[in-house]
């Protein structure tokens, strides 16, 4: 076996053009436990912790965030708490403090696993994917990046390089249903965002279904009731009504299956209280102002 | 393996698997022709200066204890969700069962071996053993090494906080009420 241990971005693009069939590691969180039960016995490991590229973060020019693929967890949740509410939020709830060293945000989109804690956010603020390889570079919504069961749009000689994140201009929100509080993988979760510049609302939903997963009729859904009542401008509590619908429709969008972590329906009835949940929590902050709520 | 033109292949990427150290990787299944090749990793351990020449599928978890005796860190599960393998990396902690030793050339790693001063040992060694922080002691190492890091990092200041730091460090034993006591006393201590 080979194992390449590239220390700059060009380095790294090159050997994955050489050889694209080497498996890149960054905090080794998913392919160390294939590699040692040995589901997984790759010809070559690409090592992506020696590549100072992918481990930065840095301000976009309109206020959003470019956050590089090999940043961990840990570093998410004490640097970006403010800037990536929402995603602190989903890093918080990863696997343990030494997972969260570790673990990075690239590696869960190359994983691609319907039950990623990252990917209901990274729906949810309509983020995209910054796919590099010596071909050049395409950035792809995260909407368009999963096409099937742990599959994406990866090509074979690409990297993650980085996720690009809009400002966050109104609350946003994670939470997610496991059988403890730590080091569970989500038995389903759901990202909200609001968007109060455009009026607008964003979805994620996740581990209940093939790919994670967005709600589009719950997002038009409240984004007409909002408009309707001109709750963004004089922003009213909620009624419950539109909070249940909320949460219905969100249920309505999954596609979940049954397997050991529960069963499709206790699936859809979990995502409906956390979808009417976590909009309550959001609009609570929009309505009093605090868009940095803590989980 | 082709050859990058123009670049030396080792120099650019510090490559490692040369076709000269052919050996079967794994006689038992069928058409698994690859060549292993080796990987030497230079990193200090707990001080010294060591150097290991392993395959690259070798986790640091192993190495410490099959290469090094260095026995006392644990392995729990092998799948990174006792904590019985934690250890320091470059002053963080991890679990060294999904840590490749290939990836910390250059790296200093301290473990369980590590902590005590010569026979004075570290106020958490001590403060274990005076709470009851454990009974078969199976958990106890990677217990330590975690809180150590918790105490260092500033993330022990409540009883909460010190619960949700430790989470990712299960003990089967259930000596979870000694083990908060014992990070308690020895927070106090090495401030
Ligand atoms: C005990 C435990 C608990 C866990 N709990 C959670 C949890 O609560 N929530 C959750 O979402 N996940 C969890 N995970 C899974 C894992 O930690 C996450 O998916 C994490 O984000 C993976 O990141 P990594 O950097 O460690 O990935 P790696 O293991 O290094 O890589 C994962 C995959 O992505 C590919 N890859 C990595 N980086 C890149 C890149 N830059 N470009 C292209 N491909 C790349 C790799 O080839 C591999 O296929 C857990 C894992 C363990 C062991
Ligand atoms: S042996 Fe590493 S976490 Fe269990
Ligand atoms: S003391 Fe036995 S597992 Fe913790």
């Amino acid at each position: 076996m080979d194992f390449l241990r590239p220390t700059s971005l060009a380095d790294a693009l090159s050997a994955k053009a050489d050889q694209p069939e080497a498996v890149p590691i960054a905090g080794g969180t998913d392919v160390m436990v294939e590699l040692n039960f040995d589901h997984r016995r790759p010809s070559a490991l690409l090592d992506l912790t020696r590549v100072p590229e992918l481990a930065t973060w840095e301000p976009t020019a309109d206020g959003g965030t470019r956050l590089g693929a090999g940043v961990p967890y840990t570093r998410i949740i004490t640097e970006l708490g403010a800037r990536l509410p929402g995603l602190a939020m989903a890093a918080r709830t990863v696997g343990s403090p030494q997972i969260r060293n570790r673990g990075t945000v690239g590696g869960n989109l190359g994983a691609a696993s319907p039950a990623g804690d990252t990917h209901p956010v990274l729906l949810a603020v309509d983020a995209a994917v910054e796919l590099r390889s010596v071909r050049g570079t395409r950035v792809v919504p995260v909407r368009e990046f999963y096409t099937g069961v742990k599959r994406s749009v990866l090509a074979s000689d690409e990297l993650i390089t980085a996720v690009l994140l809009p400002r966050a201009g109104g609350p946003q929100q994670f939470s997610k249903v496991g059988t403890r509080n730590a080091m569970v993988i989500a038995v389903c979760s759901f990202g909200l965002a609001l968007h109060p510049g455009d009026g607008t609302v964003g979805t994620g939903i996740g581990s209940a279904g093939p790919t994670p997963l967005r709600a589009t009729e719950a997002e038009w859904f409240l984004t007409g009731e909002l408009a309707d009542g001109d709750l963004w401008e004089s922003p009213k509590p909620l009624t419950d009504s539109v909070r249940r619908r909320f949460g219905e429709l969100v249920a309505e969008a999954a596609a979940p299956i049954d397997d050991v972590r529960g069963s499709a329906a206790y699936r859809r009835h979990a995502l409906s209280v956390l979808a009417r949940r976590t909009l309550g929590w959001a609009w609570q902050d929009y309505r009093t102002g605090g868009d940095q709520r803590c989980a | 393996m082709t050859q990058y033109e123009g670049i030396t292949r080792r120099g650019m990427l510090g490559l490692v698997g040369a076709a000269a150290a052919t050996v079967p990787l794994d006689s038992g299944a069928a058409g698994a022709q690859a060549a292993s090749g080796e990987v030497t990793v230079r990193m200090t351990v707990n001080g010294s200066a060591t150097s290991l020449t392993v395959d690259p599928r070798v986790t640091l978890l192993d190495a410490l204890r099959e290469r090094l005796q260095l026995t006392g860190t644990k392995k729990g599960c092998d799948r990174g969700q006792c904590g019985a393998c934690t250890v320091h990396v470059d002053g963080r902690r991890v679990v060294s069962c999904l840590t490749l030793l290939a990836t910390l050339d250059g790296a200093s790693v301290t473990t369980i071996e590590g902590l005590a001063d010569g026979d004075r040992l570290h106020p958490l060694q001590q403060a274990f053993i005076e709470h009851d922080g454990f009974q078969c002691g199976f958990c106890t190492p990677g217990q330590i090494m975690s809180a150590a890091a918790v105490i260092a990092e500033g993330g022990a200041r409540t009883d909460a906080e010190i619960r949700e730091q430790m989470s990712g460090n299960i003990c089967r034993c259930s000596a979870y009420p000694g083990i908060l006591a014992a990070i308690r006393q020895a927070r106090t201590e090495m401030r």
